[in-house]
């Protein structure tokens, strides 16, 4: 399969601005007929990363090479790369299929070929009955496939999305994340795709790039960022999580061995870095249960219950006073103990992870 | 809106506006009715009539006036083109190449031309063309309205421009255009109503004015505002106030023309 290929290869990419640094050398390999995702809080680089394989950002230092070839030294419109904008950009004095043509008539395309593509492109889109019409008069779900169309036309080596799906309302969104994903299939284009939204991140990438103050965190598939995140920033940003100050008495072989607050002990996998003394267990509130109190890892009190439909979220105390959620299933056959309550946690061990700060 | 701070509830409210609109629009309306006065008097009525519209076109004083108004036409259509061509190119600089050394420098120079009291560049560019060995006549005429139409022509199109996310051009390039063509294919379309606003604007200015071209006109040369004061100078005719009349309609269809064109500019952008 070509999808091991490198379509764009980011090597040690530095850039300042004056005294800021937005990124710190940022390495990552995206492959062909790849949806890669950068994912992180606004301001940890990762739409300064985008414009910069866009072109629209000079790097400080380091090189971007697209199939082997550098980029660094080619302005925007001499880069094989088309982009959908945030706020899509489309131009307003020009119908939708004008649009879509822009990109192919700068590049010498016949009018003819041009219109014959545009037709193909805004079907693909599901927008040929909009073909006319300006892109005020369109919605903004219309506008966002519109760009897309826009931006496909030119058949990019590979597509940059600057968080294109931010403008929508959250029905839409949603809708949209699937019909995404599609189009990406179907094209077997590399999208790179920029959002500091996890579980759009989650639902649609083939691979992410956790993101945090102009580093790349973590690189990994959707699972495995979710359930071995490398560090406590990743298990934070990524889903709900309960993070346990503990003692790692030793880690042998990727298990360590740690003290838990209550003194019970508990074997767990652990992040590469960590060492012996204080250290951090990342835990997913839907990979605890509850038990009887002398049978747990963990003693707590209930403090409260949030019903949220298909769970409910158990909140609960530990001896030290850390606060913990629990995430259980809302079904009948669910033990649901009362506020009050003084219950045993039960960690599923390989689930739990030990991270370093 | 009908709150305490009701603008309409002030006491002397009505007689303030009344008083200022009076006073701004009194000699126009006693201009214009008497311009269709029948009699040689300009302050007696004699009855509703074209005579004077009739004298403007074909009365003895026809050929100067209609020499005087071509000149005024040619003088403000170069000017304005100029000064419109000038403004817009300053516009996208001041708007787009970021922060540069002397960016306050450049817009006060700009602007400044606004702030200069009239008679001041009046006499200065009079010096200047003389200090340079330009004779005066229609050309320096031209050169001078171009200068001060510059500033006018600036304030619709740089306004127009700062509502133009440069976003649009990042897009134009990200799909192949060079920066020449980003310009040429969306960033100009898009500054059109501003640059029509401006022409218009600066038309009517260079359209208008007296004192500056009345400094830097050379003998003999005449354009229709300097040609209105010298017969004034005679004696007020009614024909004066047919052609102020004229003058004055002209006018306000211009500047309505560019108030309309940067509306329109503005509901295209709250559509998109």
């Amino acid at each position: 399969m070509a999808s091991s290929e490198i379509a764009v290869s980011v090597d040690q990419v530095v850039k300042r601005y004056g005294s800021v640094t937005a990124l710190h050398g940022v390495s990552l390999d995206i492959r062909e007929n790849e949806f890669f995702t950068l994912l992180g809080p606004s301001g940890c680089g990762k739409t300064t990363l985008l414009r910069a394989i866009a072109g629209f950002e000079d790097v400080t230092e380091g090189h971007i090479r697209l199939k082997g070839q550098d980029l660094i030294d080619q302005p925007p419109f001499k880069r094989p790369v088309n982009t959908v904008f945030q706020q899509y950009a489309l131009f307003p004095h020009m119908s939708v299929t004008e649009n879509v043509m822009f990109g192919l008539l700068r590049k010498s395309w016949s009018r003819q070929e041009a219109e014959r593509r545009a037709q193909d492109v805004l079907e693909l889109v599901q927008l040929s009955d909009f073909a006319k019409r300006k892109p005020g008069q369109l919605s903004g779900g219309q506008q966002q496939r519109v760009a897309l169309a826009r931006a496909l036309a030119p058949r990019p080596e590979v597509l940059l999305l600057d968080e294109p799906l931010s403008a929508l309302d959250l029905k839409l969104r949603q809708a949209v994340r699937m019909e995404l994903k599609a189009i990406q299939r179907e094209t077997g284009i590399a999208f790179i795709f920029v959002t500091h939204d996890q579980e759009e991140a989650l639902t649609m990438s083939d691979r992410i790039a956790v993101m945090s103050a102009g580093h790349v965190q973590q690189v990994g598939s959707p699972r495995e960022i979710y359930e071995t995140p490398v560090n406590r920033f990743v298990a934070d940003f990524i889903g709900e999580t309960n993070l346990l100050d503990v003692q790692v008495l030793s880690v042998t072989g990727g298990v360590a061995q740690v003290l838990m607050p209550g003194n019970r002990n508990f074997k767990c996998p652990a992040a590469a870095v960590v060492n012996a003394g204080p250290g951090h267990l990342s835990v997913r509130p839907e990979r605890i249960s509850v038990c009887a109190e002398a049978a747990g890892d963990l003693s707590a009190t209930v403090t409260g219950h949030t019903y949220l439909g298909t769970d409910i979220q158990l909140h609960v105390k530990l001896v030290d006073g850390e606060a913990m959620s629990v995430r259980l299933q809302n079904a009948e056959t669910t033990l649901m103990p009362e506020t009050g309550a003084v219950v045993g946690l039960s960690l599923e061990a390989g689930a739990a992870r030990l991270l370093a700060d | 809106m009908a709150g305490k701070t009701d603008l309409r509830r002030f006491p002397g409210f009505l007689t303030v506006t009344t008083l200022c609109l009076f006073v701004l629009y009194a000699p126009l309306i006693v201009v214009a009715v008497y311009s269709f006065n029948a009699s040689t008097s300009i302050t007696n009525w004699g009855g509703m009539s074209l005579t004077w519209y009739v004298d403007v076109f074909i009365g003895p004083e026809a050929p100067k006036f209609q020499r005087a108004a071509l000149n005024s036409m040619i003088i403000a259509v170069c000017a304005s083109v100029i000064a419109t061509v000038v403004a817009t190119l300053a516009a996208v600089a001041m708007t787009r190449a970021g922060r540069f050394r002397g960016k306050t420098l450049s817009f006060a120079l700009i602007n400044l031309p606004l702030m200069v009291p009239e008679v001041v560049t009046a006499v200065a560019s009079l010096v200047f063309f003389s200090a340079i060995g330009f004779t005066t006549g229609l050309t320096t005429i031209l050169i001078a309205h171009t200068v001060f139409c510059i500033p006018f022509a600036y304030l619709p199109i740089s306004a127009r421009m700062q509502s133009i996310p440069d976003t649009y051009e990042q897009a134009a390039m990200d799909l192949y255009a060079s920066p020449r063509e980003a310009f040429r294919l969306v960033l100009l379309p898009l500054m059109t109503p501003g640059i029509l606003s401006g022409f218009l604007l600066a038309f009517i200015i260079s359209l208008d004015d007296f004192l500056i071209t009345n400094f830097v006109k050379g003998a003999g040369i005449e354009t229709l505002p300097t040609a209105i004061f010298g017969s004034v100078k005679q004696g007020i005719k009614p024909n004066i106030m047919a052609i102020s009349t004229l003058m004055l309609v002209v006018s306000v269809i211009f500047v309505s023309l560019s108030w309309l064109v940067g509306r329109m500019g503005q509901d295209k952008k709250k559509n998109n």
